[in-house]
C-alpha cells in the first residue's frame, strides 16, 4: 500500500518523516495535515512521533534509523534526544554520532540488515552505524552519486534506485543487500528517490506528485499491497498451467 | 521530434515513463518523448501565421517599420524577412528554417523551423513546426506616389532670358553625352526654359549642380511645405531649383558696364561674346583684345545682349584688308585665332537702291573675301535701349558691328551628314526650327563648342554622296569627329529618357 502525501505543499516527504519498521519520526509542521496521514496508516501498529533535529524540520535528511535504532547528528540537542529516547519503543537504541557528514538521512540507506555509506563517511561513525543498528555496512554509490540516502531508498522487501543505475550496479547492489532492485523516479520523474519516498515493510509513503506508473513501481517492488501473489495462487497457477499444456 | 540527453550512458537500464508507463532510457525529465511532448511546448509564444505586405507595383515586400525589399519566392532574403516577423524566435534556439513549397498564386508562404529549447532538468527538446504566411497587398509609399501622380518631390528649373533656345539645344546635348538626366522622372517644356523631375532632393541638387558647373548660372532653392506630423516632427517638403543661366549667348553684341570694362584690361565696352563657356568670352572687334567674364562676375555687374539674332542685318563686303601687325592697337590680351581686318561693308537691302557704304573693322579676317555676305549689327538704325550704351560718347560708336560670317543655309543642311541624338524627337514651330538649325551652324562653325557634344555619323545622308564641291568655305565637321551610332535600342537615349517625356 502506497499513500502519497505532502508537507505544506512539498513533495519531498523524505525530508520531513523517518519511517522505520518500529517508528515513523514526522517533522512539526504548521498543521497537523502531514502528520495524520502517518498516524492513520501507522497509529495501531507503531508510535508516531513528532521530532525536531537542532530545531530543524528535516529530520528525514539528518537522521537514519532502522527497526533496532536511530543515529541523530550531534546537532540534535538535548531535550530533543530526550523527547525521541521517550517517545520511541525501549528496543530502540538512540544514539548521538560525532560526524562531520552531519546529514546522516543524505549518506546512509539502510534496512534492517544491511547499510550501504557515503565513501567518505568516518570509520567510527562506521562501527556505531554496525554496533546501534545491528547492520552491515558497505561502502557504495548509487549511480556515481556518493548520497546513497538521498538517491536510493530499501526496505527488507526491496530497493527503488537511481533512475540512471546500470544493470551492473544493481545487480551488485542487489547483492549486497540481498533484496530486488529496481530503478525508477518519484514524484513525476524526480530521481532524488530518498526525498520523495519513505518505506518500511508493509507501507509507503511518496510525494503528491508521484504517478499512477511510480506508484506501481513502487508497491510492486517493496511488495506492497493486496496484489501481491501469494504462495497459494502461483502453485493454483501453476497446477493450473501444467494441466493446460 | 527527439529528446537529447545530455549524456548518454550504453549500460544503463531502463525505467518507466513516469506518465505512460512505458519502457525508456533514463533521461534528465525521466519522461517518454511523447509524454514530455505534451506537459511543454517549446513553441509556446511563436506565431504560428503572420502576414507579410507585398506591393504589386514594384513587386517589394514590407521591411517594418518602412523599407521596402526584392525579394524572390523562397529567396533567402524572404526567409530572413518572415525570421524576423516571428517575435518569439529569441527564447528558442533556431537550427534549421525552410521553405514549403506553396503554389505561388496562393498568396500563402510557409516556413518550417526546427527549434530547440531546454526544458525540465537540463533535457533539451527539439521540435519541428510550420508557420504560415498570408501575403496581403499594400502599396508602397513610391508606388503610390506614382499612382496619384504625385511622383517628384524636387523640380529644377532652367531659365533663359532670351528669345531663342539654342542654349537649351546645347544643354540637352551635354546631359545626353555626361547621361546627367537618368535620375529624371520627367522633362517638361516650359516658356523660357525646362523643368527637370525628381524624386529625391539630392538627384535634384546634382543636376543643379551639373548645369552650374557647365554654364554660368545661379541658382535658388526654395521649399514648400506639403504636409508634416506635429507627432513625429518629420516634414514633407517639394524643393524647388530654380537655375538662371545668363541671357547672353555666342554672337550677342554686348555693352559692358564702365566698371567692368575698366577691371578687364579698360576694353572698349562694346564687344562681341565669342562663345560661352564655364566663362563668358568677350572680344572687341576693333583691337582683338579678348576678355573673360566668370559667372560670378557677371553676376556682380550684369548687362544684357543689345542684339537678338533677328536684329542683326545682312552686310554685302565690299572690299576687305588685312591690317599690318605694325597698325594694331597696342592692347592686351589679343586673340591669337582672329585677324583684324579693315572692311567696307553695303547693306544688303540697300544694294540695288543706293551705294551707301560702311567702313568698319572686324575680327574675322581670317575667314571673309570681297563679295561675302555677314551678319552685323547696325548701330544707325537700330531702336537700343540699354543704360550702359547710353553713357557711351557717341563719336566712339561705330556704324556696324560685323558678328558673323553667312553661309548658303540650304546648301549646308543638305550637306550636312552627321546629326545628333535628341531627348524627345520634335521641333514644333518654325522658330525653334530656325534655332536648332543656328545651334547645328554653331557646332559645325566652333569646333571648342562641338568638345561637348557627341556628333553621331547620319547614315541616310552618307550613302547620298553629293559631288558639287562648289561652297569650299562651309565649315564641316570631319568624319573623324563623328561617332557610329550603335542601333541596339531605336532610342539612343535610352527608354527612359524618352518615355517620360510628355
Amino acid at each position: 500500500m502506497a499513500v502519497r502525501a505532502q508537507f505544506e505543499g512539498n513533495n519531498e516527504i523524505g525530508v520531513f518523516s523517518k519511517l522505520t519498521n518500529a517508528y515513523c519520526l514526522v517533522a512539526i509542521g504548521g498543521s497537523e495535515n502531514f502528520y495524520s496521514i502517518f498516524e492513520g496508516e501507522l497509529g495501531e501498529t507503531i508510535p508516531v512521533v513528532h521530532a525536531s533535529i537542532a530545531g530543524c524540520r528535516i529530520i528525514g535528511r539528518l537522521t537514519v534509523g532502522n527497526r533496532n535504532g536511530l543515529l541523530v547528528p550531534n546537532t540534535t540537542t538535548d531535550q530533543e534526544l530526550q523527547h525521541i529516547r521517550n517517545s520511541l519503543p525501549d528496543s530502540v537504541k538512540v544514539q548521538r554520532v560525532e560526524e562531520r557528514l552531519s546529514a546522516l538521512g543524505n549518506v546512509i540507506a539502510c534496512n534492517d540488515y544491511v547499510a550501504l555509506v557515503h565513501p567518505d563517511l568516518d570509520r567510527e561513525t562506521e562501527e556505531i552505524i554496525a554496533d546501534v543498528l545491528k547492520v552491515e555496512v558497505f561502502r557504495q554509490t548509487v549511480a556515481g552519486n556518493v548520497l546513497v540516502g538521498s538517491y536510493s531508498t530499501f526496505s527488507n522487501q526491496g530497493g527503488l534506485v537511481h533512475p540512471k543505475t546500470s544493470i551492473a550496479d544493481q545487480d551488485e547492489l542487489s547483492s549486497l543487500l540481498q533484496v530486488p532492485l529496481v530503478a525508477g523516479t518519484v514524484n513525476r520523474g524526480s530521481d532524488v528517490i530518498g526525498g520523495g519516498l519513505v518505506v518500511n515493510d508493509w507501507v509507503a509513503f511518496c510525494g503528491l506528485d508521484t504517478t499512477s506508473t511510480e506508484v506501481s513501481v513502487v508497491e510492486s517492488v517493496f511488495k506492497l499491497g493486496d496484489n501481491q501473489p501469494t504462495q497459494i495462487q502461483t502453485d493454483m497457477r501453476d497446477a493450473l498451467l501444467d494441466s493446460l499444456t | 521530434m527527439q529528446a537529447l540527453s545530455e549524456d548518454v550512458l550504453t549500460s544503463t537500464s531502463t525505467i518507466l515513463c513516469c506518465l505512460c508507463s512505458a519502457q525508456i532510457e533514463p533521461n534528465p525529465s525521466n519522461m517518454c518523448v511523447a509524454c514530455l511532448t505534451t506537459q511543454v511546448d517549446i513553441t509556446e509564444g511563436i506565431p504560428k501565421q503572420g502576414v507579410l505586405y507585398f506591393c504589386r507595383g514594384c513587386e517589394r515586400y514590407l521591411q517594418p517599420p518602412s523599407s521596402w525589399i526584392t525579394a524572390h519566392l523562397e529567396s533567402r532574403e524572404l526567409l530572413s524577412l518572415c525570421l524576423k516577423k516571428l517575435k518569439g524566435l529569441t527564447k528558442v534556439n533556431l537550427v534549421d528554417a525552410g521553405f514549403i513549397w506553396t503554389e505561388p498564386h496562393s498568396q500563402r508562404i510557409k516556413v518550417k523551423l526546427s527549434v530547440q529549447k531546454e526544458v525540465v532538468n537540463g533535457a533539451i527538446l527539439q521540435q519541428v513546426f510550420v508557420v504560415e504566411f498570408t501575403i496581403n497587398g499594400q502599396f508602397c509609399e513610391d508606388c503610390h506616389r506614382v499612382e496619384a501622380k504625385d511622383y517628384w518631390r524636387a523640380l529644377v528649373q532652367v531659365r533663359q532670358k532670351t528669345d531663342h533656345k539654342k542654349t537649351f539645344y546645347f544643354l540637352e546635348q551635354l546631359i545626353l553625352k555626361h547621361r546627367a538626366h537618368t535620375k529624371t522622372n520627367n522633362i517638361k517644356n516650359t516658356d523660357g526654359g525646362l523643368n527637370f523631375y525628381y524624386v529625391n532632393r539630392d538627384d535634384a541638387r546634382k543636376m543643379t549642380d551639373f548645369l552650374t558647373s557647365h554654364v554660368p548660372s545661379r541658382y535658388q532653392m526654395t521649399k514648400q511645405l506639403i504636409s508634416h506630423d506635429i507627432h513625429s516632427n518629420k516634414y514633407q517638403y517639394k524643393f524647388t531649383f530654380s537655375v538662371e543661366i545668363i541671357p547672353v549667348c555666342k554672337d550677342d553684341v554686348v555693352c559692358l558696364p564702365k566698371k567692368l570694362a575698366t577691371s578687364k584690361g579698360n576694353i572698349n565696352p562694346l564687344c562681341i561674346c565669342y562663345s560661352v563657356s564655364q566663362l563668358i568670352h568677350l572680344i572687341d572687334p576693333f583691337t582683338l583684345q579678348i576678355a573673360e567674364i566668370s559667372g560670378t562676375n557677371y553676376w556682380h555687374d550684369q548687362f544684357l545682349s543689345l542684339t537678338t539674332p533677328k536684329s542683326l542685318a545682312e552686310f554685302m563686303i565690299m572690299q576687305i584688308e588685312i591690317v599690318a601687325d605694325k597698325d594694331k592697337p597696342h592692347v592686351e590680351p589679343i586673340s591669337k585665332k582672329h585677324v583684324l581686318a579693315d572692311v567696307w561693308v553695303a547693306r544688303m537691302s540697300d544694294i540695288s537702291s543706293n551705294d551707301q557704304q560702311y567702313y568698319t573693322r572686324t575680327h574675322l579676317g581670317h575667314l571673309l573675301n570681297e563679295g561675302d555676305t555677314v551678319l552685323g549689327f547696325d548701330f544707325n538704325n537700330a531702336n537700343i535701349n540699354n543704360q550702359q550704351f547710353e553713357k557711351i560718347r557717341q563719336d566712339r560708336v561705330p556704324d556696324v558691328i560685323i558678328v558673323k560670317k553667312v553661309y548658303d543655309r540650304s546648301a549646308r543642311n543638305k550637306k550636312r551628314k552627321w546629326k545628333l541624338k535628341r531627348m524627345a524627337e520634335g521641333i514644333e514651330t518654325a522658330s525653334e526650327e530656325r534655332d536648332y538649325t543656328a545651334f547645328l551652324e554653331d557646332l559645325e562653325e566652333d569646333q571648342d563648342y562641338r568638345q561637348n557634344v557627341n556628333i553621331y555619323v547620319d547614315r541616310n545622308k552618307l550613302a547620298v554622296d553629293t559631288d558639287d564641291t562648289d561652297d569650299e568655305g562651309v565649315p564641316q565637321i570631319s568624319l573623324q569627329e563623328m561617332l557610329d551610332d550603335l542601333h541596339i535600342s531605336e532610342d539612343a537615349t535610352g527608354d527612359e529618357g524618352a518615355a517620360m517625356m510628355e
